[in-house]
């Protein structure tokens, strides 16, 4: 199920703009890893690229290896869409598609598709996904209610069983909770403890603590200043990285002193 | 593709199947032929018009006639019917304008809340009035109306040239057909001018009232510096609109060659009206010239919305208009 | 407001009941009834003047509004200052402009409703007749014996309904696919900027000039393929000529109103639907059109309810006849709005006009109810079927 993640030399590029530089990480599968960094530093960039998100905007391109299993996605004639299918998204805002019931929101990934099931494949599904993303016992009496209808943190939990329910092997998670009140930030954060038992998972977080709770491992991006790249300064376990950084840049970040 | 999800066959390769890439192909394929069908319709619109219209513009060239039927050459033809056409619609723009910049501020600036959602839903009535009802009402209760007023023109005013010439006594002149275009016209222009003027910016106006300005300094210090390209654009859209009506002047206008009377009976025509008039018992040479005529209309037309849009697209930095 | 008044009364309960020196210098809240009221006496006493023998209700209103704008102004700026005057002239004059735009608007919707309404209850017969051998004979037997009103505009019905129907056949499709190239696919590069200048151009070309352009383009295919014989030539006009006249009105205000709509989708449905491994044209499909389709909806219903009140272009190119016909591809048809001003221009009778004038203004007035309902029910859609907004 769970698959491995590795950069190799990956650039980024807006147009002629080049965002991220020489970005070289290797993420192991069933872990947590945390993205961390200052606003601007390309680590959402970088998170875009992996499921190759990123072409959706105009202009944007990544030079470089970005292997899954030992397999580069960015080879010639990789589609896409079949890259997103292994990999899936959470986005910052959670986002239900207004005009779907809850069942029909962690199904979107079959439907849209034009994927034909019967009701009981369809049902299973529906229960494995919301039992995943523990929200089963608070919506299973109202699966055919619209989804935007639910709270922000039970609505980004619908987003995250939306994207378990297509079975990925990877998901990548972009400040998931930076929309969302504590209480549900925590029930998102026990979900993320939980999910690493069958997926690798990536997470963007402005929250230091945040990154320090969840993550088995943690990357600091960093940039120069505004128009230059962003870089992966330093990458290591999360305790590591909290306590005893070996990159002065990483240091005055963890510690605060970030000027 | 759900289906392979739990087998491992999946595992292999991320080339695998590319299914329904195709409709991808297909879908962008349709939405881009539409895109060119609209840009072919534009020009087919030119080039057809053009083609019909050739035995009209050089008879001697594209037709076995020496000269056109209704003159002795087309621009003689066209001209009254030119002139017939912006006067009218330019009286009825000088008519509109105020008052459609006047309810446009009532609606942004002056009525309260309450007041100015169902103004703007009557604005939108009017707009959805079809023509020939105007028309109709133009030609049987406007007409009607505007006989004294004629008269008193004519009486006290009869020495300017556009009221001289005899007072029409039935009001089917030229004068009443601008006026039912300009009641319909008013809707566009105060509809575009409201959307612009919604869109001063609120810290403008603030500053402008905290320096203790009444409302009416305030909004010819903020809002008009904010909106002026966007109320000539405005205006150029209306004018272009006045320019194509054709139901409000057929009604209305008894019409007849060129004359500077704007208060008389059978006097002046306009390019829309000509055609509507005309073209249905038209064949022939009498259909290429109103076809001619139409080509006219078309490109007046298009050179007054161009402009229109040029004004905007160079404004719209600072007046976010469009 | 009065909290705030009782706050300044009991922190400074000397001043007592004392006028507000803040309200010092302004002139009494009734000074605008005195000067109307003078207004309209002294506007009276000029109309009867200059009027002569007769008394002109009409010249007297404007007569007094302007002397009241005036006395407003010259009242202000002796009690209060200049600033002030000027700030209530203007807005009087805002007034005036609004009233002024409703006078037009109630002598129409007036007009229409009292010569329509009476003719339509007396003889709804007209509602499903056509004119199929009405002649002049009836109607002078109308006006002058009183004889029930012949014919009818069911023809006009069947025609507006066919010809409006096929038009957005033909502009719905490409109205909507253009719009999805502008959003979805242009990018903002030339060629979608191109075609926006052009949608712009489009909306102002003269309908008369649409109308011209549909029977160009058809007389150059028939002559083309078909022959340029008389009989050829009467085949020009027919519903589907008409259709392509009003398309090309028609399509700007799909492709507007439609990229408007597409436009407010917001672009994180797209990008959920994307990382789930959904395809581009699915995703348009399945995720943003059903989001947007409340709003394409309405804006496909104003656009259709804006072509069913036109009257040249389908003059120009479906004709008029006095029967029925529901075959939109051969032979002339008569629209509604075209049967009005048919009636209204041409009546039946030239000696007899009055049952033709009866005829037109009920079409009108049944014209006006079909494009208001329509306007109403785009209103409904818009409102009713809107999703819910993402979020919380």
């Amino acid at each position: 199920m769970s698959k491995r993640i590795d950069a190799v030399d990956l650039n980024v590029y807006y147009g002629n703009f080049l965002a991220v530089e020489g970005v070289n990480i290797n993420i192991e599968p069933r872990s947590v890893t945390a993205f961390i960094g200052p606003s601007g530093c390309g680590k959402t960039t970088f998170l875009r690229t992996i499921n190759r998100m990123h072409e959706v905007l105009p202009g944007a391109r990544a030079e470089g290896r970005l292997l899954l299993d030992g397999e580069n996605i960015y080879d010639p004639g990789v589609d896409p869409v079949t890259v997103r299918t292994m990999v899936g998204m959470v986005f910052q805002r959670p986002n239900p598609f207004p005009t779907m019931s809850i069942r029909d929101n962690i199904l979107a990934g079959y439907k849209l598709n034009g994927t034909r099931m019967s009701k009981s494949t369809a049902d299973g599904i529906v229960e494995k996904s919301l039992r995943g993303a523990n929200l089963w016992e608070e919506v299973k009496d109202r699966l055919d209610k619209p989804g935007s209808g639910l709270s922000g943190g039970q609505q980004q939990r619908l987003c995250i069983a939306r994207s378990i329910a297509v079975e990925p092997d990877v998901i990548l998670m972009d400040e998931p909770c930076s929309a969302l009140d504590p209480i549900s930030t925590l029930a998102i954060e026990d979900l993320i403890n939980e999910l690493k038992d069958n997926y690798t998972v990536v997470i963007v977080t402005h929250n230091m603590q945040q990154a320090a709770r969840v993550a088995d491992k943690t990357a600091f991006f960093n940039i120069a200043g505004t128009g230059k790249p962003g870089k992966l300064i330093e990458y290591d376990e999360t305790s590591v990285i909290f306590n005893n950084p070996s990159n002065k840049q990483t240091e005055d970040y963890v510690s605060g002193r970030f000027g | 593709m759900t289906d392979t999800a739990t087998e491992p066959s999946r595992e292999t390769s991320l080339k695998g199947s590319r299914g329904g890439a195709a409709g991808d192909k297909v879908f962008s394929g349709l939405a881009l032929a539409a895109g060119i069908i609209i840009l072919l319709v534009l020009a087919f619109v030119a080039v057809f018009l053009v083609i019909e219209a050739l035995p009209a513009l050089w008879p001697t060239v594209f037709s076995e006639q020496d000269s056109i039927e209704s003159a002795d050459t087309f621009w003689q033809y066209v001209w009254p019917l030119m002139a017939g056409t912006l006067i009218a619609s330019i009286i009825a723009i000088i008519i509109a304008t105020p008052v459609a910049i006047g309810i446009a501020l009532y609606i942004s600036h002056y009525a309260p809340r309450s007041i100015a959602t169902p103004v703007g839903y009557v604005i939108d009535l009017l707009a959805a009035i079809p023509s020939v009802v105007f028309g109709a009402w133009g030609m049987s209760v406007l007409a009607g109306a505007m006989v004294p007023i004629y008269g008193w023109l004519h009486d006290y005013l009869g020495w300017i040239p556009l009221f001289g010439g005899s007072a029409s006594t039935t009001g089917r002149t030229l004068l009443t057909s601008a006026v039912v275009l300009a009641v319909m016209i008013l809707p566009i222009i105060t509809s575009l001018c409201r959307e612009i003027f919604l869109q001063t910016p609120k810290l403008h106006e603030e500053a402008a009232l905290a320096l203790g300005s009444t409302r009416w300094e305030m909004i010819k210090m903020t809002v008009f510096p904010f909106a002026r390209a966007g109320i000539i654009s405005s205006i150029m859209l209306g004018l272009g609109r006045a320019l194509g009506e054709t139901m409000a002047v057929t009604l209305v206008l008894s019409g007849g060659p060129f004359s500077w009377s704007l208060i008389s009976s059978g006097a002046n025509q306009t390019i829309p009206s000509e055609i509507a008039l005309n073209f249905p018992e038209a064949f022939g040479m009498r259909q290429s010239e109103l076809i001619a005529a139409g080509l006219m209309l078309f490109i007046i037309t298009l050179v007054v919305n161009m402009l229109a849009r040029w004004i905007v697209s160079r404004h719209k930095e600072f007046s976010g208009a469009n | 407001m009065t909290t705030t008044k009782d706050t300044v009364q009991q922190r400074a309960p000397q001043t007592g009941r004392k006028k507000n020196s803040l309200t010092a210098g302004q002139m009494p809240r009734w000074t605008w009834i005195a000067v109307l009221a003078g207004a309209l006496v002294v506007a009276a006493g000029i109309t009867a003047l200059l009027g002569g023998g007769g008394f002109s209700w009409v010249g007297w209103l404007i007569i007094a509004a302007v002397l009241y704008v005036l006395g407003m102004y010259a009242t202000t700026s002796v009690l209060e200052n200049r600033r002030r005057a000027t700030d209530g002239f203007w807005r009087n004059l805002v007034w005036a402009a609004f009233i002024l735009a409703l006078i037009p608007l109630v002598s129409v919707i007036w007009a229409v409703i009292a010569n329509g309404l009476p003719t339509l209850i007396e003889t709804p017969q007209l509602l499903w007749r056509d004119m199929k051998g009405v002649t002049g004979a009836d109607d002078i037997a109308t006006q002058a014996e009183g004889a029930t009103l012949a014919g009818g505009f069911l023809h006009g019905l069947v025609g507006t309904l066919m010809i409006t129907l096929l038009a957005t056949i033909i502009s719905v499709p490409i109205g909507l696919l253009t719009s999805i190239y502008l959003v979805e696919y242009g990018r903002g590069g030339w060629f979608s900027r191109a075609i926006v200048f052009f949608v712009d151009v489009m909306t102002g070309i003269p309908s008369i000039v649409a109308g011209l352009f549909a029977f160009a383009v058809v007389q150059v295919v028939i002559t083309t393929f078909i022959g340029d014989g008389p009989r050829q030539l009467q085949m020009v006009k027919m519903g589907l000529t008409a259709a392509i006249a009003l398309s090309v009105l028609m399509i700007p205000v799909v492709v507007r109103s439609t990229e408007e709509m597409l436009r407010v989708v917001p672009n994180e449905l797209r990008e959920a639907s994307y990382a789930l491994g959904v395809r581009k044209w699915r995703t348009i499909f399945k995720v943003v059109l059903p989001t947007a389709m409340s709003g394409i909806a309405s804006g496909v219903t104003l656009a259709i309810a804006r072509v069913t009140g036109e009257t040249a272009p389908i003059l120009v190119t479906a004709g008029f006849i006095a029967t029925t016909n529901w075959n939109p591809f051969d032979g002339w048809m008569t629209a509604l709005p075209v049967y009005i001003y048919r009636q209204l221009i041409n009546p039946t009778a030239p000696a007899a006009g009055d049952p033709s004038m009866e005829r037109a203004w009920a079409a009108a007035l049944v014209l006006i109810v079909i494009v208001m309902l329509l306007n109403l029910i785009a209103r409904i859609i818009a409102k009713a079927f809107a999703p819910k907004k993402t979020g919380r």
